[in-house]
């Protein structure tokens, strides 16, 4: 289990090759990739600025990730989110989830997704042409993280 | 002291995104510290509100208004999270 709070881009590839090589028990790897838009609330968005709050943000996350361990089987995870300034199609966040089978890896890498987005400290800074503004937290992400409340092991 | 940090829109709407603070006697929880900094002024009193939507960490675990806090504590306020 690995979590990276980073400036720097990361490599799918690389992560993905590594996570494999590691464990030979490993039969399905799950992945998601954030991804900077160029339109939020109906503007264009220039550029965006993440803050974070180092040590409880990376805290926070391995706190995610031991919630998912608990409720699939979970052989392998890696959550990789980028701080900084960062403009459209630029790569935001990374999850990689590895399991024995794909069942559990799927569910294991929207729940982790799911809560970091409500759970994890970082806050979004947007550029646009009408001025800098902090982006405001989305009911729908709220929503999205307390699903799996109600939800069993799927 | 305590230290206090404050993150994001909060950061800039305060003018500090750290400080020290001797913490006073008659504060033992994290909701009687919030009610002691909006006594600070017009940007505080706003800002640290009971209404205002803030969240807060006790040595940076997620905390609630009857959360204790103690000498030697990191204290963080900060808005909703929007990272992913």
């Amino acid at each position: 289990m690995n979590v990276r709070v980073q400036e720097q881009d990361f490599d799918i590839s690389a992560e993905l090759a590594a996570m494999r090589s590691d464990n030979p028990k490993i039969g399905a790897i799950a992945s998601f990739v954030g991804v900077v838009r160029d339109i939020n609330e109906g503007d264009s968005v220039a550029t965006m600025t993440l803050e974070h709050y180092p040590g409880m943000t990376e805290k926070a996350i391995g706190e995610i990730i031991d919630q998912a361990c608990g409720r699939w089987e979970v052989l392998d995870a890696l959550v990789i989110h980028r701080v900084g300034t960062l403009k459209p199609t630029d790569q935001i966040v990374l999850v990689i989830v590895a399991s024995t089978h794909r069942g559990d890896a799927f569910a294991a890498c929207e729940f982790i997704m799911d809560y970091l987005k409500t759970q994890a400290p970082f806050w979004k800074k947007e550029e646009t042409p009408q001025g800098a503004r902090w982006v405001d937290a989305r009911v729908a992400d709220d929503q999205a993280a307390e699903r799996w409340r109600s939800r069993g092991k799927s | 002291m305590i230290t206090l940090l404050y993150f994001a829109r909060l950061r800039e709407a305060l003018g500090t995104g750290r400080e020290e603070l001797v913490l006073p006697s008659s504060v033992a929880t994290l909701g009687a510290l919030r009610q002691h900094l909006a006594q600070r002024g017009e940007a505080w009193a706003q800002e640290m509100a009971v209404e205002r939507n803030l969240r807060a960490a006790v040595n940076q675990d997620i905390a609630r208004p009857d959360t204790a806090v103690k000498d030697g504590d990191e204290i963080a306020f900060f808005p909703p999270v929007t990272g992913g």
